[in-house]
Formats: structure tokens, C-alpha cells, sequence
């Protein structure tokens, strides 16, 4: 080998190495947020008070931090996790940065489905029945867009625009129940569309997180076909990648994730779209790298914003999607206007 | 050899490609020439397998590419599409090294990352190796797209209007550099040209499409005739060999008095 592809290939290692440092860097943040997180609530936990609590079966401490704040917290990271990894899914396969895990109507669906069982299904497991509603309508619209590019060939033109077109339909359909409901009702909806971790418990985190973490391997595999997409449909067929069967197996894995996150927790918008583009501003677009530090990113945004939300106005707790679009969107702005590029 | 015999193609109901075939050698350039929506790039794209059509069959050494997994034909024939969509984009050694994806496990090996490597310096694109690829020129990133179709290590490669976006320069240069690998790599490769003169100095035989059909073929002063460019261009046209090449000179269009 050259001195000079000796020395191209040290380059690219060097590179490849900062990538590396930074999905390390991004696990050790989301360490530090747990552990913030953990100690901060109504009630002044020191951090050995909250690791002694976590190891032994110490009375108050130990229920307030396996029955409050860590399920909270797990569940803040899971859904950050999700949503992180299902943006940069979705902007890939539809090659658009304004794509989120929400441009599908994936997340209105899941609205039209909580509100349906709010208002017609009321009753005992209210919790569990919202979420059933939300996951089914969620897998609806992925299933019609999925449907509609099958017949009409997999652009992903073509899936932006059903998924325009069913956000509209759901979000009428919601407007009309929201207004048939009771006061009572539509208070209930009003909340579940504001988001709140405050519904988990370790039951419904363990069936979020199989939604969430069990497609992330298999989209992590594909990460290389997600590279490829984004030179263009052509280039990627070229290059061996099916491309039309690659859209409809993310899709439905990126929708799944999707309602993982949303079902228990309601919709925490915003994460999914500038997780990845923070993401991507540090280490570039190598799906290798990109997936699991969006999906870090995420998750390091939605324990930091559940900590806010319970600590700045206690004993109130302000519901995190407002949080998270209070702290996200200045540093979104702030990173917008650094940026120098055009392109992403 | 790379063959296409009789490909048909069909868009919306209309026929596009009437029984069209095409052959290259290795290390030979075949030059598609013929007027706007004659059908050169939807010929390119049925040949890659980008586009199904409707009849006929591509065969690589005589085996038919049709029945062959979308990864074992990456594997055989590259295809360099025009201008590639630059929204997310990615370095340049990783643009070059997803060439490598039909050989690829997750993670590059070192023998990938190595060809990726040599391949960017024969490129001599050593100093752009990490710079993302919004940030090049046309032509510079017109030779990365051509960098990752060779480290593809194809026999045969597909070069659709490689020289469209490139000012008088890097057209030669780009073209320098495909007959030099061309010439000494071996491989056969197939172009879609629009500029007459550059397909005739730079191709071993041309192929002149009309109408979706094959009007011509044979080695560039046998197709690059007055009669040939009137009939398919509708162009009157000088044609002069100097200094070894040829060179065609439009007059006018056929039909109108005034000069071009």
C-alpha cells in the first residue's frame, strides 16, 4: 500500500474514531441526565441517598425512586430513544429533513385513536385502552401509505403526500370528536396531546420498550442501504439496494417504534425531527453512526426536559412536550443559524 | 461482453425503446448518441436493471442479467447517474467507499477501506477524501460518483451523460479519465453522450438512436456522416477529420436557409 492511501485510510479512521467518541459521549451524557434526574423531585434526595435507595430496600426512598422517578425516566428514555431513531429513519427514506416520525400521520393517527376511545370506550384500564387505541389507529396510517406506494410505486413523493393527505382526515376527525365530547372528555384528550410520562409504570414500559428496541436492530443493519438512499433511488438500485422494499420494511419498523412512543406517553413531537439534525451536524450522515447517537440524543432530550418539567414550577409538573419544544427549539435556532451550509 | 438484445420499453402506454441492442467490449467505450428523449438514458437504466423492460434481454458474458440478485449485478456492471441529489451529504471517502456495498459486511474491512483509498488517490482525489460532497464542483463530484461506480470492481460500466454539468475543462478531463481507466483496467463501458465531438474522439464504436430505434452503429466516422446527423438531428452538419479526429461542425438546421 501507498504512503498516500496508507495515509487516506488514517484519515478516514481518525474520522471514523470522532463518530465513535461521540456515541460514547452521548451515552455518558445520558448517564449524568439519569442520575440528575433521579436525585431532583419534590421530595431533596442527595445522589448517595438516591444509590443507596436504588440498591436496598430503604422504606420511602426506595418506593419514590422505583415507583416514581425512575419508571419515569426510563420511559422518558425509551420514547426519546424511539423518537430520535425514527426521525432519522423517516428522513432518510423520504430524503427530506422536514420528514419526523410524525409526517406519515402516524402521530395523528394515534390522536384520532385516543380520542375515539376517550370518548366512546370509556371505563375501567382507561390507561391501557387509550394506548391500544393509539397504537391500532397509528398502524393504520402506515398501512394505508404503505398500501397506496405499493400501488403507486414506493416514491417517496408519493408517501410525503398520503401522509399530508391523512394527517388532515385524522386531525378533522379528532376536531369533530374533541367537539361531540363532554367537558370532562375533552380535558382528558387536551392532556393526553400534551404528553406525560406520568402514566408509567414498569408494566407499560416493558411493552414500550419491545416496540421501541426490538426493530432498532434491524434498521441498524440497513444503515449502509440508508446511505445509499440518500445519493438518489437510481444509485441506490445501482448499487444493489431494493430500494421500493427497503421503503415499506422501514416504514412499517419506523411506525412500529413510533407508536411504541406514542401509546403510553402521548405525542412528544419535536424530538424527532431536531434529534437527528443535531445529530447530524456533529458526526455527518453515516447511518452507522447516525441511528444510535439520534436515538441517544433523544433520549439524553427527554430525560433533561423531564427533569425541567418536574423541578422549574414544583410540585407542578409541566407536561414534557411543552418542555421539550420550550428548551428544544432556541437550541434548534441557535444551531440553524451557525450552521453555514446549505445542505444537511 | 456486455449485450443488450432487443430491449423493448414502454412508458405510460407509449412505446419508448423499439427493440434496441447495444454491445461493448472490454476495454472499449460504446458512446449512445441521439437527440433529447430519443431514449439513451431510459437504454442505460434498462441495461443497470434500474428499469424493467418489456422485452429482450441483458446478457454479462453471456449470462442474463435479468434473473440475477439486485447485489451479484452491482457486482458486475456500475452505473454513474448524471447528477446525484445532494440532501444529506456524506465525505467523500464514504460516498467512494459505498461503492464497496456489494461486498460489504457492517463494518469496511481493511481490504475496502484500502481499494476505497487507492482509488480516491488514482482519482487524484486525495485532498477532498474528507470534505462532504455539497461542499464540491460539478466536476469534482462527477469524478467522486465515477470513483464509487470503480469501486464497485465492475467489468462493465454505465456512464450516463457523465460530462452534462461540466464546463469545456472538466469535460475533457472527465473524459480523459474514463478512457485512461478504460484503456488500462479493462473495462468495457457504455456513455450516453450529447456532444457529438467528444463521443466520436473518445469512443471506440457509437450507436446513434431515432425514434427509440437503432438508426446506426459502427466506429465513429461510420456513424458521424452529413446524412446520419440530418436525418436523426435534422441538423446540416460538416464533417472534417483533422489532426486524426473528427470534428463536426453544425451549419444549419435542415429545412431553414439562415445559418446556425
Amino acid at each position: 500500500m501507498s504512503t498516500n492511501t496508507e495515509a487516506i485510510c488514517r484519515r478516514y479512521q481518525a474520522h471514523a474514531h470522532v463518530r465513535t467518541l461521540f456515541l460514547a459521549f452521548a451515552i455518558l451524557l445520558l448517564i449524568v441526565a439519569t442520575a440528575i434526574g433521579l436525585c431532583c423531585g419534590a421530595t431533596g434526595m442527595s445522589f448517595w441517598e438516591v444509590v443507596s435507595s436504588l440498591l436496598r430496600d430503604m422504606g420511602r426512598g426506595h418506593s419514590i425512586i422505583w415507583m416514581l422517578r425512575l419508571p419515569r425516566i426510563v420511559m422518558a428514555a425509551l420514547v426519546g430513544f424511539g423518537l430520535g431513531l425514527a426521525g432519522v429513519v423517516f428522513q432518510a427514506i423520504l430524503r427530506n429533513p422536514l420528514a419526523s416520525p410524525f409526517t406519515l400521520g402516524v402521530g395523528s393517527g394515534a390522536g384520532l385513536g385516543a380520542v375515539s376511545v376517550i370518548l366512546f370506550w370509556g371505563g375501567g384500564f382507561q390507561t391501557y385502552r387509550v394506548a391500544c387505541g393509539a397504537f391500532l389507529f397509528s398502524l393504520v396510517s402506515a398501512t394505508v401509505i404503505i398500501a397506496v406506494a405499493k400501488m403507486k410505486r414506493a416514491s417517496s413523493e408519493t408517501m410525503i403526500l398520503t401522509g399530508i393527505a391523512l394527517m388532515f382526515l385524522f386531525s378533522s376527525l379528532t376536531s369533530l370528536f374533541q367537539y361531540m365530547g363532554t367537558m370532562e372528555q375533552v380535558h382528558e384528550i387536551v392532556f393526553w396531546f400534551f404528553g406525560s410520562l406520568s402514566k408509567a409504570g414498569w408494566n407499560e414500559i416493558a411493552l414500550a420498550a419491545a416496540m421501541i428496541l426490538l426493530p432498532f436492530p434491524i434498521l441498524l443493519r440497513r444503515a449502509w442501504d440508508f446511505n445509499l438512499l440518500a445519493s438518489g433511488d437510481e444509485s441506490a438500485l445501482a448499487l444493489g439496494v431494493n430500494v421500493n422494499r427497503l421503503r415499506m420494511w422501514a416504514v412499517a419498523a419506523a411506525s412500529l417504534v413510533t407508536a411504541g412512543c406514542i401509546c403510553f406517553t402521548g405525542v412528544i413531537g419535536f424530538v424527532g425531527l431536531v434529534a437527528p439534525h443535531i445529530t447530524r451536524m456533529v458526526i455527518g450522515n453515516d447511518h452507522r453512526f447516525l441511528l444510535p447517537a439520534s436515538a441517544l440524543v433523544g433520549a439524553v432530550i427527554l430525560v433533561t426536559a423531564d427533569t425541567l418539567g418536574r423541578t422549574l414550577w414544583a410540585p407542578q409538573v409541566i407536561p414534557i412536550g411543552i418542555v421539550t419544544s420550550f428548551i428544544g427549539v432556541p437550541f434548534f435556532f441557535y444551531l440553524l443559524m451557525k450552521r453555514s451550509r446549505e445542505y444537511w | 461482453m456486455l449485450q443488450a438484445i432487443n430491449l423493448v420499453f414502454d412508458y405510460n402506454g407509449a412505446r419508448v425503446l423499439e427493440s434496441v441492442g447495444a454491445s461493448v467490449e472490454k476495454g472499449c467505450i460504446l458512446s449512445i448518441v441521439g437527440p433529447n428523449g430519443v431514449g439513451k438514458t431510459t437504454l442505460l437504466k434498462c441495461i443497470a436493471g434500474i428499469l424493467r423492460p418489456a422485452g429482450g434481454s441483458v446478457l454479462i458474458e453471456d449470462r442474463d442479467t435479468f434473473g440475477m440478485p439486485r447485489k451479484e449485478l452491482a457486482k458486475h456492471l456500475g452505473y454513474v447517474a448524471q447528477n446525484m441529489p445532494v440532501r444529506f451529504s456524506m465525505t467523500v471517502f464514504d460516498t467512494v467507499l459505498a461503492g464497496r456495498r456489494p461486498y460489504l459486511a457492517w463494518r469496511p474491512s481493511r481490504k475496502d477501506l484500502e481499494r476505497t483509498a487507492k482509488i480516491i488517490e488514482e482519482m487524484n482525489l486525495a485532498d477532498l477524501a474528507m470534505r462532504d460532497m455539497d461542499r464540491l464542483s460539478g466536476g469534482q463530484a462527477q469524478k467522486v460518483l465515477l470513483a464509487r461506480a470503480l469501486a464497485q470492481d465492475t467489468r462493465y460500466l454505465l456512464l450516463d451523460e457523465p460530462t452534462s454539468s461540466l464546463d469545456l475543462r472538466h469535460q475533457l478531463e472527465m473524459l480523459e479519465v474514463i478512457a485512461t481507466l478504460v484503456k488500462s483496467k479493462g473495462i468495457g463501458a457504455m456513455m450516453a453522450m450529447h456532444d457529438l465531438n467528444l463521443a466520436a474522439r473518445f469512443s471506440d464504436t457509437i450507436m446513434m438512436l431515432h425514434r427509440g430505434r437503432m438508426f446506426c452503429s459502427g466506429t465513429p466516422s461510420e456513424v458521424m456522416t452529413p446524412e446520419n446527423i440530418r436525418e436523426v438531428y435534422g441538423v446540416e452538419a460538416d464533417v472534417r477529420r483533422e489532426n486524426g479526429h473528427l470534428h463536426i461542425q453544425p451549419l444549419r438546421c435542415a429545412g431553414l436557409n439562415h445559418p446556425l
